[in-house]
């Protein structure tokens, strides 16, 4: 309950965690541009062979992303389900037959999959560094989104000191769905109001150290090397090698060949 | 090195019928160290964030303003990195994840060169005492050294005037200590200018030599060094709820009755929840095979510096969560209401025997206005309506709610928000004295009046024959209302039967 205690687990940068890991080594912004080349590259992908070969290189790069198993199982499961869902919505409902559906799952995975690696694989501040320097996105929302995931782990906090809260009351949904609905936004708006108010604060306290007030200097510089080149040219290159293996396998069949 | 002027100042919060200040008058030199105080909601963080220059057209804070204040003959104006401001929660201080970042922020912001930040961030840390590297991670460190980093990331901007607003309040007595150390080296150091704001006076009146004190709606009521301010003042403040030196409050309260175990830990293993992010971290076990027995008609404080566990021992004591291993079990009268351990109840039961006070009082409130947050309990624990009337007319007075029954909670005062906490978990059971109530640092923040309140009602419910159970840093609660300690400390815990001093 007490929001200030050592035990606040961190969205973790912890001296050189990660650096370790190969894909920790890309500028972040290299990182986004050839996850977004992929996902863009797979629209128009229908069958399981183009994507597929997408989502092995992708799985391939899981063991060198620095996640641990823990974190995988975490973000695995939604991941799975959103895969599964997909396949079986497709092969209920589409018009596209089993190999359509099952195209369509795992387009989904192969595009999922690369961003999933890119934010696993950054360092928040180096991220933000990037998308700053290298994307030129503004600073002031850039900034903002790095100062708020700060946050996220006293949020986490929060929410359980909420929850704590209404069972002290005497509250709970016991066993009624309805109820239980209902109680979640009440929550919700508990934890609202709390990180609004530690919102305000954080903006206050950035104003007072000058920000937004003119013209920013960057203490870090966003460093673009030839291996941050290559792996945004390694994208299109892939995504051409799924296409060309797709083809030869006699599997491609791209949207504006559909009936 | 700043000089300060205000003359016939005022500030109106926007959407606020009357004013936060008005008609101050006062004059600060360059270099002087200046101690403001008032009763809580004299507007004494207001006028800091005015010096700070973050209220004004594009300030962070909007409102009305009037008369003139002048820093350095000059409109007060953010960004020129004249200024510095350290506020009381580290949390909501810190931007950056890791710790060099952070006090390269303020120097980024003013536009200094990049080759010459990193110069003046290794300084600032240095000249505070931050012994861990630029790259550790902000998150991972202690409230106290949070606060270190804070008053680094200001000192790196070079301010001309320093604005402390209760930079120690929300950290343990350790963290304090750390953070006064450091501010007392520093004005040693430094010319700058010092306005301070301070809930507990004694811990810092030899880091100032003056004294102002402001008049909530008003102006300047007192100003002068402080041994003089107190010795003429010094009633009149403490009547207001001000903690002045050798006026804290010493209540005379009824000796505890003492009794018989109702709860008890057995065994009990803790650990941290799992990590939010993509780097969390694994588990920690906070606490190991803890046992504890907690009595009726007693108060007991669970003490020891934050992260040590004593909240998480508190809400296991309290019902709230499960515990990893071992039980929390009933005892006594309370293993008549429901013999199973106490987070196996359900939550309407829990609620009538265990009341529980948080923190952050709002977490609690689950209703619209006073009133219903007071029926809430009583309602549910199917009492007849008219005996709900006559319980919540009774708290509203009891806890001179009775004005404020129709307002919304979230509105309230931090007094007031504390005291209708304290009424919600007080109110469910059959008789209105619960038979443990758990509260997390209850005393936190209040000034002396909602202080001695607060203990008179405790100390009414452990006449009463409830079991009290209280996480604190507060010397003087455990001073004068505690009967045993448990004291947290390497996930294990040591009883104190002694009372403090």
């Amino acid at each position: 309950m007490n929001a200030r205690s050592g035990d606040t687990l961190t969205l973790d940068v912890s001296e050189g965690a990660g650096a370790a890991h190969w894909l920790s080594r890309f500028n972040p912004a290299a990182k986004i541009v050839a996850a977004l080349v992929l996902a863009f590259g797979l629209i128009p992908a229908t069958d399981p062979v183009t994507a597929g070969v997408v989502l092995a290189a992708a799985v391939v790069l899981v063991p060198f992303s620095g996640v641990d198993r823990r974190t995988l199982l975490v973000l695995g499961l939604p991941f799975l389900l959103m895969g599964s869902s997909t396949l079986l919505v497709n092969l209920l409902y589409g018009d596209q037959g089993a190999e359509g559906a099952l195209g369509a799952a795992v387009r989904v995975l192969a595009i999922a999959l690369p961003g999933l690696l890119v934010a696993i694989s950054s360092d928040p501040t180096d991220l933000s560094d990037g998308l700053v320097q290298r994307l030129k996105v503004p600073e002031r929302p850039a900034m903002g989104v790095l100062a708020a995931l700060r946050l996220v782990p006293l949020l986490a906090h929060q929410w359980r000191s909420v929850t704590f809260a209404r069972r002290a009351r005497g509250i709970a949904a016991g066993g009624n769905p309805f109820r239980a609905v209902a109680l979640f936004f009440g929550r919700l708006f508990s934890l609202l109001v709390r990180s609004v108010r530690t919102g305000t604060l954080l903006a206050t306290a950035m104003d007072a150290r000058a920000f937004g007030t003119g013209p920013r200097t960057r203490a870090r510089h966003s460093r673009w090397g030839r291996r941050d080149t290559l792996l945004v040219a390694a994208a299109p290159a892939l995504l051409a090698a799924a296409y060309g293996i797709s083809h030869s396998a006699g599997t491609l069949s791209p949207v504006w060949q559909m009936k | 090195m700043a000089d300060v002027n205000l003359s016939g100042w005022g500030w109106r919060h926007a959407g606020r019928s009357a004013h936060a200040l008005r008609g101050v008058d006062l004059r600060i030199d360059a270099g002087e160290r200046v101690l403001l105080l008032g009763a809580s909601g004299a507007g004494k963080s207001t006028l800091l964030h005015a010096l700070a220059g973050l209220t004004g057209p594009d300030g962070a804070i909007s409102g009305e303003e009037e008369g003139t204040l002048l820093v350095d003959g000059r409109p007060a104006d953010r960004g020129r990195g004249l200024v510095g401001l350290v506020s009381q929660d580290p949390d909501a201080q810190l931007v950056m994840a890791r710790s060099g970042d952070d006090v390269a922020f303020g120097l980024e912001n003013l536009g200094v060169e990049p080759e010459r930040i990193w110069p003046r961030v290794s300084h600032a840390l240095e000249a505070v005492g931050f012994a861990y590297g630029l790259r550790h991670s902000t998150g991972a460190l202690s409230g106290g050294e949070k606060q270190r980093l804070v008053v680094a990331g200001a000192l790196a901007m070079r301010p001309r005037l320093l604005l402390l607003d209760e930079p120690t309040a929300n950290l343990d007595p350790e963290g304090a200590a750390l953070v006064r150390g450091v501010l007392q080296r520093l004005l040693a150091d430094t010319e700058a200018t010092l306005v301070l704001v301070e809930h507990r006076v004694a811990e810092v009146t030899d880091l100032v030599d003056r004294v102002v004190v402001l008049e909530p709606g008003g102006g300047v009521v007192a100003d002068g060094p402080p041994a003089r301010v107190f010795a003429r003042h010094g009633a009149d403040l403490a009547a207001r709820g001000v903690w002045v030196p050798g006026r804290e409050p010493a209540p005379a309260l009824a000796p505890a009755p003492g009794g018989v175990p109702v709860l008890a830990a057995e065994g009990v293993t803790a650990r941290t929840p799992i990590g939010l992010g993509v780097r969390g971290g694994g588990r920690r076990t906070v606490l190991e095979n803890v046992d504890a027995e907690i009595r009726s008609g007693s108060a007991t404080a669970l003490v020891g510096t934050n992260g040590s566990g004593k909240s998480t021992l508190l809400t296991l004591l309290a019902g709230l969560a499960r515990p990893h291993r071992g039980a929390v079990v009933p005892r006594g009268r309370l293993s008549e209401a429901d013999s199973r351990p106490l987070d196996r109840w359900a939550a309407r039961r829990l609620a009538q025997h265990v009341g529980t006070v948080f923190q952050h009082a709002e977490d609690q409130f689950v209703t619209a206005s006073v009133r219903e947050e007071l029926r809430f309990g009583p309602r549910r624990a199917g009492l007849p309506p008219m005996q709900v009337e006559a319980r919540v007319d009774e708290l509203l007075q009891r806890l001179r709610l009775d004005t404020l029954a129709d307002v919304h909670p979230y509105t309230l005062s931090g007094g007031e928000k504390r005291r209708l906490s304290v009424a919600t978990a007080l109110g469910s059971g059959p008789e209105d004295t619960p038979y443990v109530l758990a509260l997390d640092e209850p005393t936190f923040g209040q000034d002396t009046r909602t202080w001695r309140e607060l203990v008179d009602l405790l100390a009414g419910l452990r006449t009463a024959g409830s079991a009290v159970l209280m996480a604190t840093h507060d010397l003087l609660l455990q001073r004068h209302f505690t009967d045993s300690r448990l004291l947290v400390c390497g996930a294990g815990v040591h009883t104190d039967e002694r009372k403090t001093e």
